[in-house]
């Protein structure tokens, strides 16, 4: 790693422009100097290059702010190969659950998983703090040391909070600093023992389903008991229709709700899990194909504000078990920008509006300075192809862990180079 | 030389039928759902021709001689397992019975383990039952052996539909537009799933009677009328299957009580009267007397084919293992 080196001033030409935050899709150029954007714009370079700048050339491909993803695990401390997926995902700011070795429920492990990311370089990972002490649901964590020491927001992980009262004094007792809660919005009663989602599949494999009202009752809970508290909501990997319609109603009569959804859940349905395929095994489960359609209208019409890669590592000893055994999740950081892409493809959204849910509004949810391609902001920036085609292939992604349920799947749209703070970390074609 | 006279008229029996096993297109029996028509009916006709040889004669064939069945139960069995070692007997070839609940399993040795452990031994069929769905499909990706499934989870148990179905042809003469019930605790049943499969695919009708906490989610969807009252349900039946409440894999308040569920779910003679005169019962066994059927109802001689479905077992895993054998044999010629 050349991390130390300053990275000097780089002159990107040639490039198509994007950035959600102004609406600015042009035609131009972008210099940075040392680990910030000096200047981005449409008439950027008109013949004039400095000449102390290194140049590179973008060959008329898109240039944007780098990715910010707002849900990643972390399994135990392995900061080292969450970067490597991160960028070679485009992912320049990553948000790690609280679930890591040690939980952060402390504010010294907020500071030991802001060094050892630091020290890991690749990408800037900002934590969670946990809601409660050791994620158990029960004494509230330090919230407001935690925050000052860097937690930018606070859950449980995986796990719901399942007590209403414990949720609503949690709620209530944020609002206080103005943090936002973010709940993993599953009953954990109607959800026990689950492998699936619940209906016709489940029954066919002899698995036993998790209901959605697992989800919706959750949803429906918090929301009263965030308008009770006035406090601050957000939905993680919301997965049903039902779930839309009732976080939209809260929305209209203004309360202070926002939500986000993983690709899996508008690019998949339950049908992935075919003959007990554990890739496929995540949580939330994979719903049923209407549920599907309605996430996709979610996003369309705004009620899912951000879209998080729910990157989940898994070892293969964690997935190669029976089916009900096996552990939840999926990676998703390698292809959270071509999934989203293919709401573009598919003519859901528009170009600036997919990155917008990958890039501004993840990083406005959880004040991170980040997602802008403008001067003063970091040159946290990816280059890519929106059309450039490949496949999914397990064994070659970059994670340490191979659990994509997106294995196979051809693909279109790809990250080409990857800069954080100034310096190149990821180059496809090199 | 009565053996050796025995076990000469019974190979001579067998070798006059004429089959060929290399119309039956799996590797593996991992479940009904997937089986043609055409599949049923082969093993169930080369199982035929099994009982009325386990019938006349007795002695050993050497169809499997040399071939290595290992039986593999990761969940205890004494019926199914005792079954699938006599048919392999039957036909000549060594069993061996591993129960792995009581072994390796609890030294932290993982079931893909336990699976290329066993596969390095060279068996020709492994006969596995887990008591996790989908685990006996799982193991046949990581074996060359042929697989059969002999209940995994609350998946599958192929055997079981394919030895009802045997009883229910032989005495009926026919599948196809019969009326079959199958009662009591469908969701934790791999039983009724197979069955389900099986019979709608020979064009029987399948109703399904249960409380709603038993009933898997749009069990309908898998080709079924739901029924909730047995009388309703049991109405002009040609077949009334009865299920094991499976107690073991209940938590807590899927009925109130014993005596609640028989009241309602018990099959006794007031709820029969409501199937046809000649109604047929069945029950894969072991049978919770009491709870959901009632004794003199199981033991009737005229009605009951529960004795009968055992019998069908026997052969009904000879024509299995020698049908997936015979697969083998075509396999390292090609």
């Amino acid at each position: 790693m050349t991390l130390k080196t300053p990275p000097g001033r780089i002159a990107y030409v040639n490039a198509r422009l994007l950035d959600p935050a102004t609406g600015l899709d042009a035609m131009g150029g972008v210099l940075t100097d040392g680990e910030f954007i000096a200047d981005a714009g449409a008439g950027l370079f008109d013949g004039q290059i400095p000449e102390d700048a290194t140049l590179i050339d973008c060959h008329g491909k898109c240039l944007s702010p780098g990715l910010v993803d707002m849900r990643i695990q972390i399994s135990g401390r392995d900061f080292e190969n969450v970067g490597a997926s991160a960028v070679a995902g485009g992912v320049t700011t990553a948000v790690c659950l609280p679930s890591t070795t040690p939980i952060i429920d402390d504010r010294a492990v907020v500071e030991f998983v802001a060094r050892a990311a630091r020290k890991a370089g690749l990408v800037k990972v900002y934590p969670y703090g946990a809601l409660t002490k050791g994620l158990q649901g029960e004494e509230l964590a330090e919230m407001g040391l935690l925050a000052e020491s860097g937690a930018v927001a606070f859950t449980d992980a995986v796990n719901a909070v399942a007590n209403a009262r414990t949720m609503a004094q949690a709620l209530s007792y944020a609002a206080t600093f103005g943090l936002m809660l973010v709940q993993h919005p599953e009953e954990p009663s109607l959800a026990e023992e689950g492998a699936m989602n619940e209906g016709e599949t489940a029954t066919r494999l002899g698995l036993t389903g998790i209901p959605k009202e697992a989800e919706l009752i959750i949803i429906e809970r918090d929301l009263r008991l965030a308008q009770m508290t006035g406090g601050r909501l957000h939905f993680a990997h919301v997965s049903t229709g039902e779930s839309l319609d009732l976080i939209r109603a809260a929305k209209d009569r203004g309360v202070s709700v926002t939500c986000d959804t993983a690709p899996p859940y508008f690019a998949l349905n339950e049908t992935a899990v075919g003959d007990y395929r554990t890739f496929a095994k995540l949580s939330p489960p994979l719903r049923a194909e209407a549920d599907r359609e309605a996430i996709v209208q979610g996003l369309q019409d705004g009620t899912i504000d951000a879209i998080a890669s729910d990157h989940t590592p898994k070892s293969e000893d964690m997935k190669r078990l029976p089916f009900a055994d096996a552990a939840d999740g999926g990676l998703g950081m390698e292809t959270l920008l071509a999934t989203t892409l293919e709401l573009v493809h598919n003519g859901h959204l528009n170009l600036l509006e997919a990155l917008g849910l990958i890039t501004q509004h993840p990083a406005d949810l959880l004040g991170l300075p980040a997602g802008r391609l403008k001067g003063g902001a970091a040159a946290d920036l990816i280059v890519f192809d929106p059309d450039r085609g490949w496949k999914v292939s397990a064994g070659e992604l970059r994670s340490k862990a191979k659990n994509t349920p997106f294995d196979g799947r051809p693909m279109q749209g790809r990250v080409l180079k990857t800069v954080i703070d100034g310096r190149l970390v990821f180059d496809l074609d090199a | 030389m009565l053996a050796w006279g025995r076990r000469r008229a019974y190979s001579a029996a067998m070798s006059k039928t004429p089959f060929d096993s290399s119309v039956f297109p799996q590797r593996h029996l991992l479940g009904i759902e997937g089986l043609s028509p055409l599949d049923i009916s082969l093993l169930l006709d080369r199982a035929d021709e099994y009982v009325e040889l386990n019938r006349s004669v007795g002695g050993k064939l050497d169809t499997l001689a040399g071939r290595t069945v290992i039986n593999l139960f990761f969940e205890s069995s004494t019926r199914t397992r005792t079954s699938f070692e006599l048919a392999g007997k039957r036909l000549g070839s060594d069993v061996i019975n591993m129960s792995v609940s009581t072994s390796s399993i609890k030294k932290g040795e993982t079931l893909i383990d336990t699976a290329m452990t066993l596969n390095a031994m060279h068996p020709d069929v492994l006969v596995v039952r887990h008591g996790s769905s989908g685990a006996v499909k799982l193991l046949s990706e990581k074996v060359n052996c042929a697989v059969v499934n002999a209940g995994d989870g609350r998946h599958e148990h192929p055997t079981q539909a394919l030895l009802d179905a045997l009883t229910i042809r032989r005495r009926k003469g026919h599948l196809d537009g019969l009326q079959v019930a199958i009662c009591g605790d469908i969701l934790h049943s791999r039983v009724a799933r197979s069955n389900i499969h099986l019979l709608n695919t020979m064009g029987a009708r399948v109703r399904l009677i249960a409380p709603k906490t038993l009933l898997p989610a749009e069990a309908e969807r898998l080709g079924a009328e739901v029924f909730h009252d047995m009388k309703a349900g049991l109405k002009d039946c040609d077949i009334v299957m009865m299920l094991r409440l499976q107690t073991e894999r209940m938590k807590t308040n899927f009925f109130p009580t014993v005596r609640e569920y028989y009241h309602f779910f018990g099959l006794d003679y007031a709820k029969l009267e409501a199937a046809k005169s000649d109604a047929l019962i069945m029950h894969p066994g072991p049978m919770n007397r009491g709870v959901e059927i009632a004794s003199d109802v199981a033991d009737d001689i005229g009605r009951s084919a529960i004795r009968e479905q055992v019998e069908m077992g026997v052969a009904v895993r000879m024509a299995c293992l020698e049908v997936l054998t015979l697969n083998l044999e075509h396999e390292s010629v090609a």
